[in-house]
């Protein structure tokens, strides 16, 4: 499938493993990923604290670029952040055509138009609705086999219900644990896999940001996971890149690697951890993780 | 069309249970009551109540959801006990049995019952729960514009149940932090015409390092508000009229932080995180990073960044230039940004205002 896809700003400078492990996945999935050049930061909340209407804005500018894309069933992303900003940008404008109009009128000096009713899906809403866990079972290569995954969605990806569109048949608060179990690996949960890694606050409170990121990863060690995995590349910031500082002020060592979710399915589909970008973590998992006999144990 | 009546059925309750006073440890208890399907879990707790263990601490008064007394956890969810069916707790349950428990982030008087008075009630007392107009006051009512005071109905609608309290993330790592009840509340009075001290009163939730800046954007609480508060569209309302009507520079860096974030995006279309840091801690410009108070931040973060470029997480490249859209592009976001920038007066859609399009007939 065709999609106009949109890396997002974190997953090209702080953690470009994330934009490059998405590009050796995606052909494996036979996804065509138009890239979204063009297109700019959704402001993680951050612009629209500051004008909504900016980010509104924006956020249009963005869907219309996708729009434009010949052929592409849908925009996706690979950020909770960005799926969760966007989102709430798009709530508003798709519910008030006045709204709507006013926003247009200012991308109409740049010829473009946002039309209402745009789908833009985290790759993690992709896997499971469009591409389906049974194909995506079909294609694992090397099955994660004894490989004890926690997940950590992120806030933006998990809340609010309503506009996230996560109900009884859209169960997008579970996909990540019905994935891990797809992938053939055994699902770990924990009290911290639903709440917040505390990034936003890292420059206004250090020592409670640190905290949220040293509880949660201390609660997934202490549930004996072999790693996590997230969709959220801020959320990755503080669980990973943070690590050392947060084993100083939660007091103990976790030593927990984080994984991209692109990366975890690159395992699976059997690509190698070098060229998923897995060396590049502060906390690498090919220094925690055995790969050779816990991931490729079982054959095929 | 009236929805049919559902004869009574057997549901079980597991209640959480705890005297602090008896110095047993907290348990679950069970009890299986019968009742109509829509009927509340509140009504449920007090059938179990009157027939099986009088014991049973819940408080509750109206029933009706507008007292907001029997705030509490179900099945992990908080909520009004009076304002959940018990079929649809049910339906949420893991195991068929409703779960209750009391609100997290409050200590517990007794069973169900938190002790509100400790944790929420002190926070509201925190940001000044009432007008302040010291001038001249009218011959007769105050007269203000129907839309400004539309604009705070929405924090009006809070009805006090501590269920955003009990769910608060931020709390939970730092129980000093304000909450988001109490500063919907503040904003309250920050957005009403007539009171006279917004100013004061966002300096003093901005300069707080439990205040304004400590709220870590993750929506528990506009998830947990049964009335659609909103506490977290709240709080960033505040930081708005704080940091661009006030222009607040408080020493949490919660305004350097927006506006570097804001002005990084303009200049490049893209977030440029190497230097996000340095002027969030020093200021918004290039030379933010050699302000006194971002040296010692920078340093303590230097091995984090030193790290990075090691393992190459990040080329230094991208470190020391970050990322751009192309210039057409650019300019097309930079003339976004001057439009509307430059209006004397922000837009601002709420939708608990002004509500969504009527779908429109096929």
């Amino acid at each position: 499938m065709k999609v106009a896809y949109w890396p997002g700003c974190v997953s090209r400078g702080f953690t470009p493993e994330l934009h490059g492990s998405m590009a050796k996945v995606a052909p494996l999935l036979d996804i065509e990923l138009v890239q979204l050049d063009r297109a700019n930061c959704c402001g993680a909340g951050v612009i629209a604290e500051h004008n909504q209407e900016l980010a509104d804005t924006l956020n249009a500018r963005t869907f219309a670029l996708a729009q434009q894309v010949q052929g592409a069933e849908l925009m996706m992303n690979i950020c909770s952040t960005c799926q969760g900003a966007q989102g709430e940008c798009q709530e508003r404008l798709d519910a008030n055509a006045e709204y709507r109009a006013h926003v247009n009128e200012t991308l109409s000096d740049e010829g473009l138009t946002y039309e209402k009713g745009l789908t833009n899906k985290n790759f993690l809403w992709l896997l499971v609705e469009e591409i389906g866990l049974e194909k995506l079972s079909g294609l694992v290569k090397r099955p994660l086999t004894n490989l004890r995954v926690g997940p950590f969605y992120g806030c933006y990806i998990v809340r609010p219900r309503n506009r996230l569109g996560i109900d009884a048949e859209h169960p997008r608060d579970h996909y990540l644990e019905q994935l891990i179990e797809t992938l053939g690996g055994t699902t770990i949960e924990y009290a911290g896999m639903r709440k917040c890694c505390g990034f936003p606050i890292i420059t206004m409170n250090k020592e409670a940001s640190l905290t949220q990121a040293g509880r949660h990863l201390g609660d997934a060690v202490d549930a004996e996971a072999d790693c996590l995995v997230t969709p959220c590349p801020l959320c990755h910031l503080n669980l990973d890149m943070q690590q050392p500082l947060v084993e100083g002020v939660v007091g103990r060592e976790l030593k927990m690697p984080v994984l991209h979710l692109p990366q975890l399915v690159g395992l699976a589909l059997g690509l190698e951890p070098k060229e998923l970008g897995l060396g590049r973590h502060v906390v690498k998992p090919t220094s925690v993780i055995d790969w050779s006999t816990s991931v490729v144990g079982a054959a095929a | 069309m009236a929805e049919t009546h559902k004869p009574p059925e057997k549901f079980t309750l597991r209640m959480r249970r705890y005297d602090p006073e008896s110095g047993q440890a907290p348990y679950w208890d069970e009890h299986t009551i019968e009742l109509e399907p829509h009927r509340s879990v509140l009504e449920g707790i007090l059938q179990a109540k009157a027939e099986f263990d009088g014991s049973i601490g819940i408080r509750c008064s109206c029933r009706a959801a507008i007292c907001g007394s029997c705030g509490v956890r179900i099945n992990g969810e908080p909520g009004l006990a009076c304002h959940t069916h018990l079929d649809h707790a049910r339906a949420s349950a893991k195991d068929g049995a409703i779960e209750v428990e009391p609100m997290g982030n409050m200590p517990v008087i007794k069973d169900m019952i938190v002790d509100m008075d400790a944790v929420h009630w002190k926070k509201v007392q925190r940001v000044t729960p009432w007008l302040i107009n010291e001038g001249p006051q009218p011959e007769r009512e105050h007269i203000v514009s129907r839309e400004s005071m539309v604009d705070i109905t929405q924090t009006m609608a809070c009805i006090q149940c501590g269920a955003c309290v009990s769910d608060c993330l931020a709390m939970e790592v730092d129980p000093g932090f304000i909450g988001p009840a109490a500063l919907a509340k503040a904003y309250r009075f920050v957005g009403d015409p007539r009171d006279e001290e917004q100013r004061e009163r966002l300096l003093d939730l901005s300069e707080d390092p439990q205040g304004l800046y400590d709220c870590t954007h993750c929506f528990k609480c506009v998830e947990a508000c049964p009335k659609d508060v909103n506490p977290m569209g709240q709080i960033m309302r505040l930081r708005r009229i704080a940091g661009n009507d006030q222009h607040i520079v408080d020493r949490n860096n919660g305004e350097r932080h927006e506006q570097a974030f804001v002005t990084l995006v303009k200049d490049s279309g893209l977030l440029h995180e190497a230097e996000l840091l340095p002027r969030s801690y020093g200021g918004n410009s290039w030379f933010g990073k050699f302000h006194p108070a971002a040296g010692k931040e920078l340093l303590s973060s230097l091995p984090v960044a030193i790290r990075g470029v090691m393992k190459r997480k990040m080329s230094i490249k991208i470190a020391l230039f970050g990322h751009k859209i192309p210039k057409q592009d650019l300019d097309a976001v930079k003339k976004i940004y001057a439009k509307i920038e430059s209006k004397p007066e922000r837009y601002e859609l709420n939708l608990y205002v002004s509500g969504e399009d009527e779908e429109e007939a096929a």
